[in-house]
């Protein structure tokens, strides 16, 4: 092996990369993460930050119990990444709500709840759905039009800012070298080690991880993966810092410990980072002041657009490539949630050099070719 | 610190943390504050350190005070009024006020 070769390398430094690249790293790993510039389409400085547990897997039954996973192994992890660095990544799992501003808007939450949960082999949580006065005791800000919402008590969220800042920060004392500005153009596989190009120079690594979100598309055929990827934007509305009166966070509305209040969760076809839809935030505030009138006065200091890191089924792709041995995919649309389990459990697969299928194989991208696959 | 140029015009009078002091038809409330001696109209969010009017022409976001009830207003840019009620904004603004 060159002297300066690297057992993995992960092509990617966004959440999901260096979470996995941290998780290499405890493992013993000689880590190397190359990652692009400043200017990089980076979910991880738009995210929404929800640690969120409630509406997922229906489609894909484990992935409800994976993200379950996540979300039990979250405190923990943060409380590692305390020990580490001294940063606080604000993580609370203080329950969160899905809010419905009709009785039909309810009843459609209802009856999705009960699809997902319904389905077989599903992991078995607390989801419960409340009525307008179940819900104010929780949140006594809501206004007349909230007509009830779900409730989960494993839902929660965190500074993902600050969570990024820390696991670069963890990285660094760790060793992990961080390289940015060196956008892998080509993989290559000789003598049983990878070539990474990049304009920078070719970098030298045993193994090779794919987390680079949206890009995983463009770069898994080089490794004989595949990740079909469907992009899609998402706007966010900021308001100033005010005091704590939102205890739990809302799927579209949540309090952060700053004090800002984060509202989100519009979905559009556009990939273009760099726009803004009046109309879309224009709803989404109307929305927000509807579900906490007292919203109306808020002053708000930033809106923003971000493109979501989205595979085309919405669940996330974990595989090892056959013709590549040694390669392996790490994608999915929430990196803060599934954060945990790219360090704590999926790392340690890509350390030991196979993925456990007992975990995360109903995960692998040949679902996408359900014939092919036999 | 501040001393007005002259002291003619008609005057007013308003309350700052409800303690009334005399202010000129056509003052901001920034100026109004600045010319009656007090030395800051807010303590930040983020350290509580006390911060005064600055820029004067709605820019800095320092002057931000509570108004007849509506917190985060920009003293710098609201005319005063008879009876107006000024709050000094402690920390972060209070949701629906």
């Amino acid at each position: 092996m060159l002297k300066d070769a690297y057992d993995v390398a992960v092509v990617g430094g966004g959440l999901v990369g260096v979470a996995t690249a941290w998780g290499l790293a405890r493992e013993g790993c000689r880590v190397v993460v190359l990652d692009e510039g400043d200017r990089a389409v980076r979910a991880s400085r738009g995210n929404f930050a929800l640690v969120w547990v409630q509406s997922k897997g229906y489609g894909l039954a484990p992935y409800a119990g994976w993200t379950v996973r996540s979300s039990e192994a979250w405190a923990g992890f943060a409380e590692t990444l305390k020990q580490e660095t001294g940063l606080d990544v604000c993580f609370q799992r203080p329950g969160g709500f899905h809010l419905a501003l009709s009785e039909a808007e309810l009843q459609a939450r209802a009856d999705a709840l009960k699809r997902l949960h319904n389905q077989p082999g599903i992991v078995q949580y607390k989801a419960e759905i409340l009525d307008h006065a179940a819900v104010k005791r929780m949140l006594p800000d809501i206004g007349p039009e909230v007509a009830g919402g779900s409730y989960c008590p494993l839902d929660g969220h965190v500074n993902s800012l600050r969570l990024f800042r820390t696991l670069h920060t963890a990285l660094n004392a760790r060793g992990v070298t961080y390289l940015p500005d060196h956008r892998v153009e080509a993989i290559t596989r000789e003598g049983g080690e990878f070539q990474l190009v990049t304009a920078r120079g070719t970098i030298t690594a045993g193994k090779v991880a794919l987390a680079a979100g949206n890009a995983n598309m463009r770069l898994a055929p080089m490794v004989g993966l595949e990740a079909p990827m469907l992009p899609e934007r998402g706007q966010i509305v900021v308001t100033e810092r005010l005091r704590p009166f939102l205890h739990h966070p809302v799927v579209t509305l949540r309090q952060t410990d700053e004090g800002t209040v984060m509202i989100g969760d519009s979905r559009e076809e556009s990939t273009d980072p760099r726009g803004l839809t009046i109309g879309v935030s224009a709803t989404e505030a109307s929305r927000a002041v509807r579900m906490f009138p007292l919203l109306a006065s808020a002053n708000v200091v930033r809106t923003w657009s971000a493109i979501r890191v989205m595979t085309q089924d919405g669940f996330p792709i974990y595989d090892q490539s056959e013709s590549h041995p040694g390669a392996f995919t790490v994608c999915c649309h929430s990196g803060v949630t599934l954060a945990a389990n790219h360090a704590l459990t999926v790392a340690p697969m890509i350390a030991r050099g196979a993925l456990d299928a007992s975990l995360v194989g109903p995960f692998s991208a040949r679902r996408f070719h359900v014939q092919a696959a036999g | 610190m501040f001393k007005r140029l002259g002291d003619t015009g008609a005057t007013l009078t308003l309350t700052v943390d409800g303690k009334p002091i005399r202010a000129r038809i056509g003052d901001t409330v920034a100026a109004a504050m600045l010319a009656a001696g007090i030395d800051h109209c807010r303590t930040t969010p983020v350290s509580g350190a006390p911060r005064a009017p600055y820029c004067l022409m709605g820019v800095c976001f320092e002057c931000l005070v509570t108004v007849d009830g509506v917190g985060s207003r920009q003293g710098c840019l609201v005319p005063v009024a008879e009876g107006m009620k000024v709050e000094t904004q402690l920390g972060k603004r209070e949701a629906g006020r």
